[in-house]
């Protein structure tokens, strides 16, 4: 449609009017906004498709995703960051701050294309792309590969989804590792200093309870806090990474959009988009009051 | 103090009686010094500017040139590569070392130019919050709330989904990107300094608005200002490439790292060197002013140390 | 026997070349149901020495020691789980600062039912009933309400007397309390301290009071150990150490009470400070800043030596006439 010159006018005149588009900019806006208030983002000018159900439709893909990248680096970082804070100005301690601080400055596009080189080309073990492979087709039960392939009761269905699904997780989740491995290190190291850490061991308390449970608790608040903002930087993440990995997700959706042009897509896209981050991060305040007592009670 | 001293203390109370302070600029370098991460940060960037501004005399080829007799040609280490091309060739022939060099010219200046940008509007924007208080305030930062709320990269690519791809609106997205913090920081350090007695002294000396902004308040506002500009560099590198990357920034057959991986995936088979070397260009810019920055912020203010 | 032997127990810091001091050559005992006070000025070694007693000190602090036994065992040859289980077991310790030594994501429940699950087990509801009546026992009102209180929601007072119940949880027969009333307020010092010395008494267990209030001392304890820049300048009973100190730095403690100073404008104080970690006097330690130096104390340390009473560090120990040397002072100061 976009590429099309010299078009008539009446057919013209029956496009502006079908968007909407004859109409003065502040009331175009307003009926967007009103009817986005209602759910209705338009539909996308490519596929014809309601921008809410496309949005839908591939929001589990990233989840999925997103989640296991979340879960990865949370696996992985905290425990870093602790023994990096125990072993401070160890060798353990400057490695885990090294390869952090690379994790930090790589450009998460190019890491997945060295992890594609290593593990899938020189390795062979994980495949290229997609989901899961093509000869599995599990019924979409919850939109989520892992359960949908569980669920679909095949054999090789959910080893195809977790070999898929290994290599966009490390790549997405790359940079939270780093970051919580920062984080929880900083924390840790200032709350092992505290004075009810040394009560808890004149308590006669073993190191892994006084480590494990006093000084980790009052270090996971600002780790928590930290937790919230990186559901930003895993969306963003999600734009690259799904794009390499050819992952059916929202971030593949939006920059396939941007280059069709299809402007009610990339709009609704960013819209929801920024929802979902400020909810999140409504939860991570809620949950902060949760595990701060501090805050919990004074307010 | 007393004479039977250790050593280390001797050489503490030795600098201790330096009566001529040193100047601030032999202060900040010499506690810059002492972390070693950032003098190799420093070293590196130094390096990566005299690429960029020599790249035309250090590039053995033009960055654009497509030897086609030579595609895909390995390094010169490797079986077949040849040292008239050091670093290889691309899938059309162009030489992978002078695209390299020519790309720290241009990863620089949308650094460089993006950081600007974002710094003077956010100086501007935060010295008025700052001063103005009130509606103005309150309008200012709740615009600088809704571009936090989206992701970074997501709202570069949303700015260019409404300017269009390309290099020049790559750079106006990252500023875009970047203003928020900026304006936010110089807010917060300038509100702390409002209150202090000397800004007070000059209000009453009959200092006008502009005068109190820009020369009373703002140079001691500057030292994290400057920390967070030069991390600024190496997330604007980081993001610019990401764009390219996404063939939104620099268009073919700009020379820049992001968009020289962009095709790369196809000729992950068979010349890796194609798919590794833009990336390492890229990690060792973004590494660099990261391990400068935080040097720079330990040295400036140890306060800032999270 | 004694409840606690110490013998040449030091404590260095830093770089074995050029260590820090805090602890030097420390001999101590506490017998079974005494209150032990030690005293001196901030930074003499006090809180260090019970930290090292308790094993507390990390991997940068060193401690040696050629006696340091706990009722007949010895705490350093000890595998380290059995010494850890002693700790808060037998051996307790309450902190000068009450408002930051209790963890302030957990309630008064949660930290006391922890300890006695540590040492002594059984089930949750038996540990909260027990729980509970170490509250009362400390004389916190309402204590079933302060049960579920976390550490911000208490007082400085409150917060103390938790403390002091977790330390008391499992009986244990020595407590070392590190400057107890130090953060307090006036009015709640002294019923800190009376609770303290009302458990003591109950309980018989041997307290070691550590403080730079002799006031407090006096009040409290029955024998004295007055430390100086790591080492002990003199041990003696209360009313010796009050009536006659030996040591010159013990006499120039008491005559800068505000109770010997009255009616004159200014407190007599003691000139100087304590040495640092680098400038320590290669003879006595308190050469410097002792007003009866001699030359002799600036090149010998003197040891550790029974004196007419007691025992003190000093090549010439005073007789008992600081009291009329005193008096003069205070009718010169007078006129």
């Amino acid at each position: 449609m976009s590429g099309e010159r010299g078009m008539e006018p009446a057919r013209y005149e029956r496009l502006m009017a079908q968007y909407g588009l004859d109409r003065p900019l502040p009331v175009q806006y307003v009926d967007y906004v009103f009817n986005a208030a209602q759910g209705n983002l338009g539909q996308s000018i490519v596929t014809q498709e309601s921008v809410l159900t496309e949005f839908l439709d591939r929001f589990p893909a990233t989840f999925e995703l997103s989640t296991c990248a979340i879960l990865f680096a949370l696996c992985l970082g905290i425990p870093a960051g602790i023994i990096a804070a125990l072993k401070r100005n160890s060798p353990v301690d400057y490695t885990v701050m090294s390869v952090s601080l690379a994790g930090y400055s790589m450009p998460i596009f190019w890491w997945a294309l060295l992890l594609i080189l290593f593990f899938s080309v020189h390795l062979g073990w994980t495949p290229v792309s997609g989901r899961i492979a093509i000869e599995y087709d599990p019924a979409r039960v919850t939109g989520l590969m892992l359960i949908d392939s569980l669920l679909s009761g095949e054999e090789g269905a959910f080893a195809s989804a977790v070999s898929h699904l290994i290599l966009p997780t490390i790549a997405l989740g790359t940079i939270p590792l780093a970051t919580l491995a920062r984080m929880t290190r900083s924390a840790m190291l200032e709350v092992l200093g505290e004075d009810y850490v040394r009560a808890a061991r004149a308590r006669g308390l073993s190191p892994l309870r006084v480590v494990g449970k006093h000084a980790l608790r009052n270090a996971l608040i600002p780790v928590v806090t930290v937790i919230g903002l990186q559901v930003g930087t895993l969306l963003a993440g999600a734009i690259l990474t799904e794009t390499i990995f050819s992952w059916p997700g929202i971030g593949k959706w939006m920059v396939e959009a941007i280059h069709r042009r299809d402007y009610p897509v990339v709009q609704g896209g960013i819209l929801l988009s920024a929802t979902l981050v400020i909810f999140v991060n409504l939860i991570v305040d809620v949950l902060y009051g949760v595990i701060n007592p501090r805050i919990r009670h004074t307010r | 103090m007393n004479t039977t001293t250790s050593p280390s203390h001797v050489v503490e109370s030795e600098e201790f009686l330096l009566t001529t302070s040193p100047s601030p600029m032999a202060e900040l370098w010499r506690d810059f010094r002492r972390n070693k991460g950032a003098v190799l940060g420093l070293a590196l960037v130094l390096i990566f500017i005299f690429l960029a501004i020599f790249a035309n005399l250090v590039a053995p080829h033009s960055p654009i040139e497509q030897y086609r007799d030579a595609i895909l040609t390995p390094p010169s280490w490797e079986e077949g590569g040849t040292l008239n091309y050091l670093l290889g060739t691309d899938s059309v022939g162009r030489d992978m070392l002078s695209r390299l060099i020519f790309g720290t010219r241009l990863s620089l200046s949308i650094g460089l130019i993006s950081v600007s940008l974002s710094l003077s509007i956010g100086i501007v924007l935060g010295l008025i919050a700052a001063f103005t208080g009130g509606k103005v305030e309150t309008a200012i930062m709740r615009l600088m709330d809704v571009l936090l709320a989206l992701p970074s990269l997501l709202l570069a690519v949303a700015v260019i989904a409404i300017l269009g791809p390309g290099l020049a609106n790559a750079m106006y997205a990252i500023a875009v990107v970047r203003l928020p913090g900026f304006v936010r920081l110089t807010r917060a350090t300038a509100i702390s300094e409002l209150s202090k007695d000397y800004v007070i002294a000059s209000r009453i000396a009959g200092a006008g608005m502009l005068r109190l902004m820009f020369i009373t308040v703002l140079p001691n506002c500057l030292a994290p200002l400057i920390v967070q500009a030069t991390l600024g560099f190496s997330t604007a590198i980081l993001d610019a490439a990401a764009l390219g990357f996404l063939g939104l920034g620099a268009q073919p057959p700009t020379p820049e790292w992001g968009s020289m991986l962009a095709g790369a995936l196809e000729f992950i088979q068979r010349a890796w060197w194609v798919v590794s070397l833009p990336g390492v260009a890229i990690m060792l810019a973004v590494l660099a002013f990261n391990l400068m920055g935080d040097g720079l912020r330990d040295a400036l203010d140890p306060k800032l140390k999270r | 026997m004694a409840l606690l032997e110490i013998k040449n127990l030091s404590v260095h810091f830093g770089a074995p070349e050029s260590p820090m001091i805090a602890v030097d050559g420390l001999d101590l005992t506490v017998e079974p149901g005494e209150v032990l006070g030690i005293v001196g000025e901030s930074g003499s070694g006090k809180s260090v020495t019970s930290l090292a007693l308790m094993g507390l000190i990390d991997a940068p602090g060193r401690v040696s020691a050629d006696v340091l036994k706990f009722d007949g065992r010895d705490l350093l040859r000890m595998p380290i789980r059995e010494r850890r289980a002693m700790l808060g077991r037998d051996i307790a310790m309450i902190f000068q600062d009450p408002g930051t030594t209790l963890n302030p994501c957990f309630t008064v429940e949660d930290h006391l039912v922890e300890t006695l699950a540590v040492h002594e087990g059984g089930s949750r509801r038996a540990l909260r009933a027990r729980a509970l009546e170490l509250l009362q026992q400390v004389e916190i009102p309402d204590p079933l309400r302060r049960l579920g209180a976390y550490p911000h929601q208490l007082s400085g007072g409150m917060s103390q007397r938790v403390m002091i119940a977790l330390a008391i949880a499992c009986n244990p027969r020595l407590l070392i309390a590190d400057e107890p009333t130090t953060a307090l307020d006036v009015t709640v010092q002294a019923q800190v301290l009376d609770l303290l010395l009302r458990l003591h008494r109950d309980r018989g267990m041997g307290l070691m009071l550590i403080t730079h209030d002799l006031g407090v001392i006096a009040e409290t304890a029955q024998r004295v150990v007055v430390m100086y820049a790591g080492q002990v300048m003199e041990i003696g009973t209360v009313p010796e150490i009050f009536i006659s100190p030996q040591h010159p730095y013990t006499a120039a403690l008491m005559s800068a009470l505000p109770e010997n100073n009255v009616g004159r404008e200014r407190l007599q104080t003691i000139a100087g400070v304590v040495p640092g970690a680098y400038d320590r006097p290669r003879g006595c330690l308190l050469a410097p800043r002792c007003k009866y130096a001699q030359s002799r104390c600036q090149t010998e340390r003197p040891s550790l030596d029974h004196a007419a009473h007691g025992e003190v560090r000093c090549f010439f120990p005073l007789e008992a006439n600081v009291t009329q040397d005193r008096a003069a002072t205070a009718s010169e100061s007078n006129v």
